[in-house]
């Protein structure tokens, strides 16, 4: 059963053109121009349960766009959407206790009053059986390691810990379908891991299904199984997160580590060098020729170490919305 | 069936309530965050009343020199003029809404209206709950000085106190002036619908409201046709009305006309708040948000 069906779903809207100069603003306050900006330009997606899905792109590729669609907080200008066999934009409020849709930079938590508080009035709001509100916070709480912070005013709070405490306000109610935009935005390094590996565990546990953008490779690598991209408001790509590199790269990158004494002289004939940092030698070889051309290396040269990888996501990624922007 | 129902209706009800107290509580809660700020702007709101009363006293003397006291302005003698000046003090309390259309003209401009839509919670009886607590942590702390001014100046009520047909028509004319004041002012907030900024709509109108309300002088001290139009518009209810009524200068059949009135103008201005909120979220959903 499709627990998300999206046919054909455009959404453009208007914004009022605005020109450089005093002049022009004057003529602005009678006669105004607008532009038709199309943001999502026909998307036709299908989402089974359990699954967690990335959703990819440029800013300003449609993905939040998408996202606000499905949450129901604005209406698409043709095509249609069900999510759990709601319509998102009629707001059903049976809907609304079933999903929940968390924005990075946006604060649902209440800012002078510890997170606790929010917490119950979200209790009541979504109408969370009381022994089992104290079993979710618990386990979320718990889960993500703010026990103790619950008591704080949310201002005192540092980021890392606020984004935390909204992704338990957001799943207090046991949301079966969970909408994430950049849940890691502005996050350092560790924080950022933290809530990674909370959702990973949280989503195998539960099986819900998840949609999520962010522009961090490494939060998609850990968490998707599929990926989807969306650029110029359409789908570029939907599949798995290796399959992009089967699609939009087309070499791998081999590492050889130097033996000593030996010299890196001739190498460049069988690939661009990457890097030269003696006695290690990174070179790129077209995917085809890989094997053929690892053989006449090893004949050649005398090698301590190999070692055969994928380009860097992010490289792979920016260069097919580079690549995307311009056949457009 | 029909029983189920009904328990049903009444289950719904209950958590219905139970939701309001818990918004309640919480907003309390957050006005006491700021207790310092909270209670020396509470307290600083009793300052303009001796302005107030210097002001009259000048204006009486000058009126008539040797006996300022037995002078009167259509009706009000000195003593009345304070007493009214304190009474509507009291229905400003109720019906003034400080911060409130700014903040509805906020939260759809930076777009956090959108936790209104995503989540299980009507965003006008949210605000109007939060709006109770407000008024019940300002009367919790204003509660002792507002008694203590009315004590000190209780020579000023001439009359006594009301008969308990008018007292009880004085609650109601409070607690109605307080729905009208927030339906009055969430409309204004609304039109952030359509104007991007509200401020300058929002100093218009506390302008015109300064004079109109009854906040600035008695309103029977206008000119016709000037009285007799403000008599039909809404803003008289937030403060020159209760005042009057207590006074006893609205009694009888025009008592009962003036209430009838103050709760037509309540449900229109439930209505038309309802009605931009509907109107405003479609235009809202359909430009992108």
């Amino acid at each position: 059963m499709t627990i998300i069906q999206i046919d054909q779903l455009t959404k453009s809207y208007r914004v009022y053109q605005k020109k450089e100069g005093l002049r022009e603003a004057i003529r602005g306050l009678f006669h105004r121009e607008y532009k038709t900006v199309e943001a999502v330009r026909g998307i036709s997606l299908r989402v089974e349960p359990g699954e967690f899905v990335a959703f990819l792109g440029p800013n300003g590729a449609g993905k939040t766009t998408t996202l606000k669609l499905l949450s129901g907080v604005i209406f698409p200008s043709s095509g249609s959407a069900t999510v759990m066999g709601y319509t998102p934009w009629k707001r059903d409020m049976q809907y609304r206790r079933k999903f929940a849709l968390v924005m990075g930079q946006k604060n649902q938590l209440w800012w002078d009053l510890p997170a606790q508080e929010s917490f119950r009035l979200h209790q009541q709001i979504y109408g969370i059986d009381p022994s089992q509100f104290q079993k979710n916070l618990q386990e979320l709480t718990a889960l993500l390691d703010v026990e103790k912070l619950l008591g704080r005013p949310v201002r005192e709070l540092s980021l890392g810990e606020r984004m935390k405490m909204e992704l338990i306000a957001a799943l207090l109610h046991s949301p079966e379908v969970l909408f994430l935009d950049e849940p890691t935005i502005g996050l350092d390094v560790v924080a950022q891991y933290n809530i990674q590996q909370f959702l990973k565990h949280y989503q195998e546990q539960r099986k819900i299904t998840i949609l999520l953008t962010s522009h961090y490779m490494k939060d998609v690598s850990a968490l998707c199984q599929r990926v989807v991209v969306i650029a110029q408001g359409i789908i570029q790509y939907d599949g798995s997160l290796n399959g992009i590199l089967d699609a939009f790269s087309g070499y791998k990158v081999v590492q050889l580590q130097l033996a000593l004494g030996q010299s890196s002289q001739g190498l460049e004939r069988f690939g661009e060098v990457l890097k030269a940092d003696l006695p290690r030698v990174s070179l790129r070889v077209p995917r085809p020729q890989v094997s053929k051309t690892l053989a006449e290396i090893l004949n050649t040269y005398s090698i301590d170490d190999v070692a055969v990888e994928d380009p860097p996501l992010e490289e792979v990624i920016a260069k097919m919305f580079h690549s995307i922007a311009n056949t457009q | 069936m029909n029983e189920s129902t009904h328990h049903d209706s009444a289950q719904t009800w209950q958590n219905a309530w139970k939701t309001r107290s818990i918004i309640l509580k919480t907003a309390l809660a957050e006005r006491l965050a700021y207790r310092g700020d909270f209670a020396l702007g509470t307290l600083m709101r009793f300052l303009p009343i001796i302005t107030q009363i210097f002001l009259w006293w000048a204006i009486f003397q000058s009126l008539s020199p040797s006996a300022p006291n037995s002078a009167s302005i259509s009706g009000y003698s000195f003593h009345d003029m304070v007493a009214y000046y304190l009474l509507t003090m009291l229905g400003r309390a109720f019906s003034s809404m400080p911060g409130l259309s700014s903040n509805i003209a906020k939260t759809i401009r930076d777009g956090e209206i959108k936790r209104y839509l995503v989540q299980p919670i009507d965003f006008l009886s949210f605000l109007f709950w939060s709006r109770v607590a407000h008024k019940i942590a300002y009367y919790s702390v204003a509660f002792g000085p507002f008694l203590l001014v009315f004590f000190l100046c209780r020579g000023y009520f001439s009359a006594g106190w009301p008969d308990p047909t008018t007292l009880v028509c004085f609650i109601l004319s409070l607690l109605l002036s307080f729905t009208l004041g927030f339906y009055l002012e969430s409309c204004l907030g609304l039109v952030g619908f359509w104007m991007l900024e509200v401020s300058s709509l929002l100093f218009v109108y506390m302008l015109l409201q300064f004079f109109l309300s009854g906040h600035m002088f008695p309103l029977d001290l206008l000119p016709e046709p000037f009285r007799t139009i403000v008599n039909y518009l809404p803003i008289k209810y937030l403060a020159y009305f209760p005042a009057a009524v207590f006074l006893g200068k609205i009694q009888g059949t025009a008592l009962l006309w003036d209430m009838l009135l103050l709760l037509f103008w309540v449900a229109f201005f439930y209505a038309l708040s309802r009605w931009a909120y509907a109107k405003g979220l479609t235009r809202y959903s359909g430009f992108g948000g």
